[in-house]
């Protein structure tokens, strides 16, 4: 259960360990340049859970370019290209927050753009799999003026990769992005996914990561005209031996946007470790937000852990709505017992419970293919627990 | 015609100052058609007895055993007892989150009987179950005991009971915490369920005015882990009028 510090000079409050002073969210370098960027470091914040060493040179080493390598199947109404920096939409969802993002960026000359116009009743996929070591790709999703669509970003295979994700929201339009990491069990995967919202636009953004030594995903969304919703979903399954991290970042720059987001993991497995970490920054002009988050963690075994830290950021108080919830627990044998005195053997009461945890997020993917993938990759999740 | 039969049963817990015994050498028959009633003061003993039988894991049998129809079920696994026919109605059914009230009866259906029930008759059957038992057909889309009042909880264990159709049925103050009408709707449940399918009954209870509506052949009296006394109907009468002082002063 999470536990309530005010923090002096700020209207907000945050939570969790307390011996790395926080500065505020906002004022998080940016750039470009790998040099400005601390090394990996337990000292950093941002790299408090994670050493150099599960990286797999992401951090240390000069990156191949991987970005024209990434497969794409879509309908009609995306269009595809191979641009570079000279693109009007190259970089303006979000710049490099840590050093293997800005590695990326220096490595990615190239950046694979998916448009979107109109209408799209099908989802458009991204494959991306099999990489010789330490790539890297910059991937750039916009939707256009009132269009609607799904993107389906699937990791997979063996390979480290390091990823920079721009999320363009048009005004009016609907966007689903769903970024599947389900990795062979040695590879390692940083993904900065910038998402940036027009005028009433919509994003719906699922982050599903189940295979992988070392994935760590960092989806940022920011507002930029009123009326704008996001809801930020997330799903995590960590064997052991397996680090998972999500750090998501809702920057209510202006007024009247809706956010939400909701991350949810089970851990089974010694040394399988998950952290969340979820900024919500409420600035003085965005009057009239409405923000919730929520995390919750099943830990199926002993040996695993889940950290998870919610910071709410508060400088107006004419918002409607602000607050978070997070909870790490214990399987329930008690809901075991249920169960099997129904005549349910352990691993079927086991997935119930599990699949009944999890059902929250994969309810709310809303494509069928997905769904059915998810489900499957958790009976096999389960079964691996060997429960 | 099937048997339960326990026979000196000794139970303990672990508790942070050591293992303690709650159960002190319960010896309890009950054969196909019987509804027997036990009765007793808190923490005699007597939710502890529901659970051994059930096999929760955190009582352990240190002496004497339990068998159904002659069969070890000290030996059976939680699931395997149900299975065998065995039904524990809970004093505190637990809630579990995602899962569908729908999707756990027929997982637990389709466990007892080894096969997947026909869609179209278990849905009729599941249907037919909660009118008689006056529960909204909106129930099944709701999670597992989520936000279920009590009185609404112990429907839910009574629809269980009728929709597995078990061999053998102790309720754990299945009555507690219901009002009047749910209390003759829940009682006439049980009648009608026992009177289709002549299974035997344990029904662990404080209060008479169950035993009313469900009349019990035989009434124990259980005080500090044991049976202090039995008798028929006629007993559930004084103990009413009387109280358990006469067992505790012994
Ligand atoms: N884990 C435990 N640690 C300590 N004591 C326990 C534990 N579990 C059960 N007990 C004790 O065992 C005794 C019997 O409990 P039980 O629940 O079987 O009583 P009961 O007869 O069902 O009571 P009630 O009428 O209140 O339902 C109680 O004194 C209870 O406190
Ligand atoms: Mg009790």
């Amino acid at each position: 259960m999470t536990e309530a510090t005010v923090r002096p000079g700020s209207t907000g409050h945050s939570h969790g360990g307390g011996e790395i002073p926080l500065q505020t969210r906002n004022e998080r370098l940016r750039s470009i340049d790998p040099s400005k960027h601390t090394k990996i470091d337990g000292r950093d914040e941002q790299w408090r859970y994670l050493d150099s060493a599960r990286m797999g040179g992401l951090d240390t080493n000069t990156l191949r370019d991987a970005s024209s390598e990434l497969k794409v199947s879509a309908p009609a109404e995306f269009s595809s290209d191979l641009v570079d920096a000279s693109d009007p939409s190259f970089g303006i969802a979000g710049l490099p927050e840590d050093l293997p993002t800005a590695n990326a960026w220096a490595a990615a000359t190239k950046a694979l753009k998916l448009t979107l116009s109109g209408e799209a009743s099908e989802p458009a996929f991204i494959s991306v799999g099999n990489l010789d070591n330490q790539s890297a790709a910059h991937l750039i999703i916009q939707s256009k003026t009132h269009a609607r669509g799904t993107v389906i970003l699937d990791h997979t295979g063996k390979g480290n990769l390091a990823e920079i994700v721009e999320i363009i929201v048009g005004d009016e339009s609907a966007l689903t992005v769903v970024s599947i990491q389900d990795w062979d069990d040695e590879s390692v995967h940083t993904s900065a996914q910038f998402a940036r919202l027009g005028r009433n636009s919509k994003l719906k953004h699922v982050v599903i990561s189940l295979g992988g030594k070392t994935v760590r995903v960092t989806p940022n969304a920011e507002f930029t005209a009123p009326g704008a919703e996001v809801e930020l979903l997330g799903l995590y399954f960590a064997d052991a031996g397996q680090h998972l991290e999500h750090r998501s970042y809702v920057d209510h720059a202006v007024a009247n946007c809706k956010s939400r987001v909701t991350y949810k993991g089970a851990l089974q497995g010694k040394g399988a470790h998950t952290v969340w970490i979820g900024d919500v920054l409420i600035r003085k002009a965005a009057e009239g937000t409405d923000t919730y988050e929520l995390n919750r963690n099943l830990l199926l075994t002993d040996g695993a852990r889940a950290d998870s830290v919610p910071n709410l950021e508060i400088e107006t108080g004419e918002i409607e709505g602000a607050g978070h919830a997070s909870a790490s627990g214990r399987f329930d044998d008690e809901q075991l017992f249920y169960l099997q005195a129904r005549g349910i053997n352990e691993l079927d009461a086991r997935r119930l419970v599990v699949r009944g945890f999890l059902n929250e997020i994969i309810q709310q993917i809303g494509v069928d293919s997905i769904e059915e993938r998810l489900n499957a990759s958790i009976e096999l999740e389960l079964a691996r627990g060997n429960h | 015609m099937a048997t339960l039969q326990v026979k000196n049963l000794h139970v303990t817990v672990e508790t942070e100052q050591g293992s303690i015994e709650i159960l002190k050498g319960v010896d309890l028959t009950i054969r196909s058609g019987e509804s027997h009633a036990i009765m007793g003061p808190n923490g005699s003993g007597k939710s502890t007895l529901a659970y051994t039988i059930a096999g929760h894991p955190k009582y352990t049998v240190t002496e004497g055993e339990i068998t159904l129809d002659g069969e070890n079920v000290l030996e059976m696994s939680v699931d395997e007892r149900a299975r065998a026919g065995l039904f524990l109605a809970m004093q505190y059914p637990v809630e579990i989150p995602g899962v569908s009230v729908s999707n756990f009866l027929r997982t637990a259906k389709t466990a007892i009987t080894g096969e997947a029930p026909a869609i179209r008759t278990w849905i009729n059957e599941v249907r037919e179950a909660m009118t008689n038992l006056k529960m909204d057909a909106g129930f099944t889309e709701r999670n597992v005991n989520e936000g279920f009042s009590g009185g609404e909880k112990k429907r839910h264990e009574i629809l269980q009971l009728e929709l597995l159709k078990p061999k053998f049925a102790i309720l754990d103050e299945t009555d507690s915490g219901l009002d009047v009408d749910a209390l003759r709707v829940v009682s006439e449940g049980v009648n009608r369920i026992k009177d289709a399918n002549g299974f035997g009954l344990l029904l662990i209870t404080h209060y008479t005015r169950i035993l009313n509506y469900i009349k019990p052949d035989f009434v124990h009296v259980f005080v500090a882990g044991k049976i202090a006394e039995q008798g028929g109907p006629e007993l559930a009468e004084r103990l009413e009028a009387e109280g358990y002082d006469r067992y505790l002063k012994v």
